[in-house]
């Protein structure tokens, strides 16, 4: 699944977005936050407050406990700020 | 209620500047049944000469999604005849416009109170970020999120 970054989450990690393969036993948002502060320091900068950061699976925002399987896009990205 | 079933929403995500009595005169163009348009809209303010800049970043595809559903449930709520939400992303100078929203009814009310409800969901759930650019240069930081935003939303969870 491809994973999209915005903001200071993007700045934090270094990059805009990557094709990831998910381990088994992964099933959802949270699962998937946990094993990215897993792959390294940025990672782990990124989330390192957790609850602040959001998440959006295929263009819609989601809970920590949505699951995961079949998505095509999971964005993480801060409180947001338009308007 | 489906008054509105002919009318979708005009929802456009875009870098350039918006004329909104242009954009008024378009959503109104042909129609005998409007009686009020309620116009928002939102300027990017110095902050007391600080700021140089702001630089909204936006999450394409998911933007258009969301506001979308934002415009949708006021739809759903009002009686509206029309709606017209433009936001803008990328460098935004103190004075000018990031955001128009305008809500059509037949009568005051529903125009109003939607406009209410669509900016104060637009702030906390449409995905864009702002940050700050300052007068010396220098690049600042983001913006947070303010609580009174999300209390705001909270009112009209009735």
């Amino acid at each position: 699944m491809k994973l999209v970054y915005f903001a200071w989450v993007r700045e934090r990690i270094g990059r805009t977005d990557e094709q990831v393969t998910v381990p088994e036993g992964i099933d959802t948002v949270a699962d998937l936050v946990r094993w990215l502060k897993g792959r390294g320091e940025e990672y782990a900068y990124a989330f390192e407050n957790e609850g602040v950061v959001r998440a959006a699976v295929d263009h819609v925002h989601v809970k920590p406990e949505a699951r995961i399987s079949g998505a095509q896009e999971i964005a993480f990205f801060p409180p947001m700020t338009g308007g | 209620m489906k008054s509105n079933e002919a009318m979708p929403a005009t929802i456009r995500i875009q870098a350039e500047p918006f004329d909104v009595a242009a954009e008024t005169a378009l959503l109104v163009r042909g129609r005998a049944d409007v009686g009020a348009v309620v116009a928002f809209t939102g300027l990017c303010r110095d902050e007391g000469g600080r700021l140089a800049a702001l630089e909204l970043e936006h999450y394409p595809g998911m933007a258009e999604a969301e506001i979308g559903r934002i415009a949708a449930q006021a739809q759903d709520r009002w009686p509206l005849l029309g709606l017209t939400i433009i936001h803008r992303f990328g460098m935004i100078r103190p004075g000018e416009e990031i955001v128009l929203l305008l809500a059509a009814s037949a009568h005051r009310q529903a125009a109003f109170e939607a406009a209410s409800f669509l900016m104060d969901f637009l702030k906390t759930r449409a995905p864009f970020w702002k940050r700050e650019h300052l007068e010396d240069g220098t690049t600042g930081a983001w913006v947070e999120a303010k609580e009174a935003d999300d209390r705001a939303v909270e009112r009209w969870r009735r």
